[in-house]
């Protein structure tokens, strides 16, 4: 038994064993060019990379056609906007989005700001991390080519109603593009039902290997035709040269294959573990706060405000267990989470988020273990913190004149 | 990112947690920092009839490098005068706890915490000796 406990799954999961069986053959003696259509090693790519299509197709209810494989969600995501605002330059140069989705997005928005052939509009989420589909409908213009609203948020686990929105888009014949990443796999997911044009999705936030992506374009009603970001071979219908990731294309494929097999089994499992790790936390410490709609969100995620402790802090006193801190300041940049204070979330209770994030390999007696070392570490946070002491005797901390620095 | 041993040392062994009376006149408080910039520092210091800091307490909220260089401030003044801890600086602590250069400020805030505290106890003592002579 391992000692370390890995809470972080929307960072990346595991491979799936089964994941790494199929990919084996091509990563040794299938190494085929799955271009080469002159001998038996191109044709043996080919093929695995057609099934992989299939696999990927089946689990979101899409055609083998409409699969685009890619690097990666970040790639999917680049050439969604981009690729729309270049192919749709002649009807429009509007962008709507939101202001918590994933940097991929947002950074790819404000690149095309700057360059001038975009304007993007950055709707505001509520308290619990939602927009609503009237926030969209307001939004649009006469310009509106393109809506990018992402399916589950990746820090706080809240899912958009994109259902509505799509449908909404649909009406206005305007693409809808969603950022997948963090629910396909955790959650159903269909591209008819969820009247969804183009998703991106990535191999490794589903048991499969990094550097692999799929970017989903609907070929009929709207017809989607999106403008390359990377030039050469015109592979993948021309919208994603390069040659073909077959391993990585495999590996994604038997992902999808397996989630689609798994989905009730591993949401049922990630639901029981989140759900008994919050009522553990919750029960056994005060001024405990869930980030986000805890009503429409993933059930592996839960983002929690410990009130009084600071994050950094925090998780150097849970060395063994992993998991992601709302404020950044675990890495250089000591600002707190852009999605935690998009919903309001004062930056005091920002600095004190903690995500975790649970999957297909988490144990019960790991989950378990967790919640008693966090319990401790919070207590013994909280008596050496003069904010839970100054909370205790009553004093309401935003009335004190503090010297910010 | 990695901590030092001695960041480590005082994370895990914080000396001097604790509050002391803040009305005590002998009691000087400091709190510096604010919640929204990710840490808050509390240090009080008690000091003798010979000038001497007896005892020092912190409470701080804020990441492992804040609260070694909190719980190494009270250690150093200690047995200081209240002279002799002013001459304390932040590069003092810096070197001690091997701090990056991200987190300098949590020394910074260190400095300024004793010294919000010897300030403290100083307006407190000066009001006190006023106080005393009026009386006498």
């Amino acid at each position: 038994m391992s000692k370390l406990i890995y809470l972080d799954n929307n960072a990346t999961t595991p491979l799936d064993p089964r994941v790494l069986e199929a990919m084996m053959p091509y990563l040794t003696h299938e190494y085929g060019n799955a271009a080469s259509r002159s001998h038996q090693f191109g044709w043996a790519a080919e093929e695995a990379v057609a099934q992989a299509r299939e696999h990927v197709a089946a689990l979101i209810g899409a055609s083998s056609k409409e699969i685009i494989f890619t690097s990666g969600a970040t790639e999917s995501d680049n050439i969604a906007i981009k690729g729309a605002v270049e192919m749709l330059a002649h009807k429009g140069r509007h962008v709507i989005t939101v202001k918590t989705e994933h940097k991929a997005i947002l950074d790819t928005c404000k690149y095309l700001e700057t360059k001038g052939l975009a304007d993007v509009t950055y709707l505001d989420v509520a308290p619990n991390g939602l927009i609503t589909v009237d926030q969209v409908r307001d939004a649009i213009r006469d310009d509106t080519i393109i809506i990018s609203v992402m399916h589950a948020n990746n820090e706080i686990g809240v899912l958009q109603p994109i259902k509505e929105i799509g449908a909404l888009a649909r009406e206005k014949n305007i693409w809808f593009h969603t950022d997948a990443t963090q629910s396909i796999g955790k959650i159903p997911f269909d591209v008819d039902d969820l009247n969804v044009d183009i998703a991106s999705l990535s191999g490794h936030k589903l048991y499969g290997p990094k550097g692999v992506g799929v970017l989903y374009a609907r070929r009929r009603k709207p017809r989607i035709r999106l403008a390359p970001v990377l030039h050469g071979g015109g592979h993948e219908r021309g919208m994603r040269s390069g040659t073909l990731n077959v391993p990585g294309i495999v590996g994604i494929g038997e992902a999808c294959r397996l989630a689609k097999l798994d989905l009730a089994k591993d949401m049922a499992h990630a639901k029981e573990l989140r759900d008994a790790f919050e009522k553990r936390m919750v029960e056994a410490l005060d001024h405990v706060e869930i980030n986000g709609s805890a009503e429409h969100r993933l059930p592996n995620t839960t983002n929690l405000s410990f009130s009084c402790v600071e994050g950094e802090s925090l998780i150097m006193g849970i060395p063994d267990i992993a998991v992601s801190s709302g404020s950044a300041c675990t890495s250089a940049s000591l600002e707190p989470s852009y999605v935690l204070r998009a919903l309001g979330v004062g930056d005091e209770h920002a600095h004190s988020s903690i995500r975790f994030s649970f999957g297909r390999f988490t144990t019960k007696e790991e989950t378990e273990r967790a919640a008693e070392q966090l319990i401790s570490t919070v207590t013994r946070l909280r008596e050496m913190s003069p904010l839970y002491e100054m909370v205790k005797e009553g004093i309401d901390l935003s009335t004190i004149n503090w010297t910010a620095h | 990112m990695a901590y030092s041993d001695k960041v480590i040392d005082h994370y895990n062994n914080p000396r001097n947690v604790g509050s002391l009376d803040k009305e005590d006149a002998h009691v000087g408080t400091g709190v510096v920092g604010a919640p929204e910039c990710g840490d808050v520092m509390k240090l009080q210091i008690r000091v003798n009839d010979d000038g001497v800091i007896e005892e020092a307490k912190f409470k701080t909220f804020g990441c492992g490098s804040a609260i070694a260089s909190s719980s190494l401030a009270t250690e150093w003044v200690k047995g200081k005068t209240v002279d002799e801890a002013l001459s304390i600086k932040n590069t003092d602590i810096v070197e001690e706890l091997s701090l990056p250069p991200v987190k300098i400020h949590c020394s910074v805030l260190a400095e300024d915490a004793i010294r919000a505290a010897l300030d403290d106890y100083r307006s407190k003592s000066g009001k006190d000796a006023a106080t005393e002579k009026a009386e006498a």
